[in-house]
């Protein structure tokens, strides 16, 4: 399959081409998503081929903007809203939390909001306390959204479809890490399944829970520590709200240990809370306690040693589950 | 305005049932029938029929927490508003909403929003999807001068001019926001001017006159529908009871209130009426009669509903059908 290598940025750049394609009720807003080409070069080049009523630059107003793409949901369209990146989103938050992820409950079913938002998350290059957030877990406490995580090619490139097939509003986790990585992507997937996780890779000695940059990470250990014997079962989360409960109940019913792995700081995080949930389904099947593997508790630092420092690595997530399996 | 014996009734009517729905809603709270938070709109009524009446059904209704007169006026029935009011299933929202989340698809009426503010860019949002889908239909949004204080009302006005949406912006400046009063809160307290900034045909009207209202809000709307711009109408007006069944009006003073109850929209349409012999005494008592048994048609309505049973607790998180 050599030559069919594709950027994560270049997946989600052909799914929201297809989006545009498929639906003369998609448009795109968000800041620089236009003449810029967006700020990650995701959206290059689709002003020229879409035109500027489907592809909006707006104002730096991320209140107004999200705001304006939930009516514009209400209204009949289906708007892919792009927050520049997750560090921006909480001027947003109010429209999000009181507005998207309540209207259909408080409408009493009557006004569904079916609105995309994307945002680029994690760690970057360097940028620092204010530019470097992982806040899955922020938006993962809020009932009514649909949290996804986009931590694969694959997902990246097919989770915009379904996303926006769904009645309700999704926000679309992506990587700013991962946009330069080349993956080779199967041809004959066309869509993913957003109410589940995914198995990444089977394994019988134990299993790791993880999403966004840790499910690539977690692979890469996955593969080192099958040298020394030991048989990894990576579970991508992918689907943070809801979650996915039973895809996590068959793997460690299968495996008997669990594995956390996460960006985001381990308070109150997705960690902390497929933890618990397998406390309350799974604690008769564990042979050990459930271990996690988070990031530290601190504002990202700029230096490149501490930023690395500041975020599980594969060579951790090797030794800690070699220290969890007692092995040699 | 040439205006028939029969429209003048209804306008008249309207503003009556808003007042006694409202007496009766804050006699049923202190009977605790209806709990939470209850903002009366009474004395403002004006502003509510006046702007209402110069929409279409196609028109899409955006209100603030203080909702029951537009929703009235919108043409929900009096009868499933108490339902909500009480909790009740059978209430527009299923009773999830209360007081201030009134909710209706039939009449478009997109609630009943309690953050200050918050629904403004929702608006702009319904305008946006009005011009795309090329429907000649406009959205109309309320809010109170207290809401003109956050980021939230800038960002709207920026988009809306931006973006030149069809969305009427009525400000119901009741000159409090809750119990701060406007000289406390705006350092420009020329409102109308804070439109005007962003390049919105803006106006002002006393909002306790119901026929300046209309005519108003009927040159605004005309001019929506011409240009498919937006527009920004200021009503002054002014809240006859308190911010909500918790307040004890420490702020302001009791002749302040009772200045403004001279002005009482619904007593001066009245008295224009009997003085111009559109409407005699009798009109009127037939009226009152009329609207009372309205309230309490909707008060034994709301009595006879149910309440969801708990197992359904969870239901309208997520959507049941596919999009």
């Amino acid at each position: 399959m050599a030559g069919n290598l594709i950027t994560y940025r270049e997946c989600i750049k052909q799914a929201i081409r297809e989006a545009l394609l498929a639906d003369e009720r998609v448009f795109m807003m968000g800041e620089d998503v236009g003449h810029y080409g967006g700020a990650f070069a995701v959206s290059k080049n689709l002003l020229q081929e879409f035109g500027p009523e489907r592809i909006m630059d707006t104002p730096l107003s991320e209140a107004g903007f999200v705001g304006a793409g939930i009516g514009a949901a209400l209204g009949g369209m289906r708007p892919i809203v792009e927050i520049m990146t997750v560090n921006f989103s909480l001027l947003a938050l109010d429209q999000i939390a009181n507005n998207a992820a309540t209207l259909l409950h408080m409408s009493g079913g009557q006004f569904n909001v079916p609105l995309v938002i994307r945002m680029s998350t994690g760690i970057g290059r360097q940028l620092a306390a204010q530019h470097s957030h992982s806040w899955e877990p922020l938006f993962a406490h809020l009932p009514g959204l649909r949290i996804l995580s986009a931590g694969t090619h694959e997902d990246a490139r097919h989770m915009l479809a379904p996303a926006l097939a769904d009645p309700d509003p999704v926000i679309i986790f992506e990587y700013t890490s991962l946009l330069n990585m080349e993956k080779e992507l199967p041809e004959d997937l066309t869509g993913v399944d957003i109410q589940k996780a995914k198995v990444r890779r089977e394994g019988k000695d134990i299993s790791i829970f993880t999403y966004g940059t840790g499910v690539y990470k977690s692979l890469t250990a996955a593969e080192e520590l099958a040298q020394a014997g030991i048989e990894v079962e990576v579970v991508d989360l992918r689907v943070l709200r809801p979650l996915d409960e039973e895809t996590i109940v068959a793997s460690v019913t299968k495996t008997n240990r669990a594995f956390v792995v996460e960006d985001a700081s381990k308070s109150v995080s997705v960690s902390s809370e497929v933890s618990a949930r397998i406390m309350e389904r799974c604690f008769y099947e564990l042979d050990a306690p459930v271990q996690r593997l988070c990031g530290a508790e601190v504002p990202i630092p700029y230096p490149k040693h501490l930023e690395d420092a500041s975020v599980p690595q594969p060579a951790q997530i090797v030794s800690a589950i070699k220290t969890l399996l007692q092995h040699a | 305005m040439n205006l028939n014996p029969d429209q003048v009734k209804k306008l008249l009517s309207q503003m009556l049932l808003i007042r006694r729905f409202e007496e009766k809603a804050a006699e049923m709270y202190t009977k605790e029938k209806i709990r939470g938070f209850l903002h009366l709109y009474i004395g403002e009524e004006a502003v509510a029929v006046g702007v209402l009446q110069a929409l279409q059904p196609d028109d899409n209704v955006m209100c603030t927490y203080r909702e029951h007169g537009h929703a009235l006026v919108r043409g929900m029935e009096p009868g499933v508003i108490m339902a909500e009011m009480y909790g009740k299933l059978e209430g527009c929202s299923r009773g999830r909403g209360g007081s201030m989340h009134l909710f209706d698809a039939k009449t478009k009426f997109y609630g009943g929003n309690a953050i200050v503010a918050g629904h403004l860019a929702m608006a702009v949002g319904l305008g946006l999807a009005d011009k795309k889908l090329q429907r000649n239909q406009i959205t109309c949004c309320f809010f109170g001068e207290g809401a003109m204080a956050e980021g939230a009302f800038h960002e709207a006005m920026n988009l809306a001019a931006l973006w030149q949406v069809p969305v009427l912006f009525v400000c119901e400046n009741n000159l409090y926001a809750m119990g701060t009063a406007l000289r406390y809160t705006h350092a420009q307290q020329d409102l109308e001017k804070k439109g005007a900034a962003y390049g919105i045909a803006s106006s002002s009207v006393d909002g306790m006159d119901l026929m300046a209202v209309m005519q108003a809000a009927n040159e605004a709307v005309d001019s929506i529908r011409q240009t498919g711009q937006p527009h920004f109408l200021v009503c002054n007006t002014y809240r006859f009871r308190a911010h909500s069944m918790f307040d004890a009006e420490l702020y302001r003073e009791k002749k302040e209130v009772e200045e403004w109850k001279q002005r009482d929209p619904i007593t001066s349409f009245k008295e224009l009426l009997l003085q111009q012999k559109m409407l005699n005494d009798e009109d009127y008592q037939a009226i009152e009669k009329q609207v009372q048994q309205e309230v309490e048609q909707a008060v034994a309505f709301a009595e006879s509903c149910s309440f969801e049973p708990v197992e359904e607790l969870l239901k309208y998180t997520y959507s049941e059908k596919a999009n």
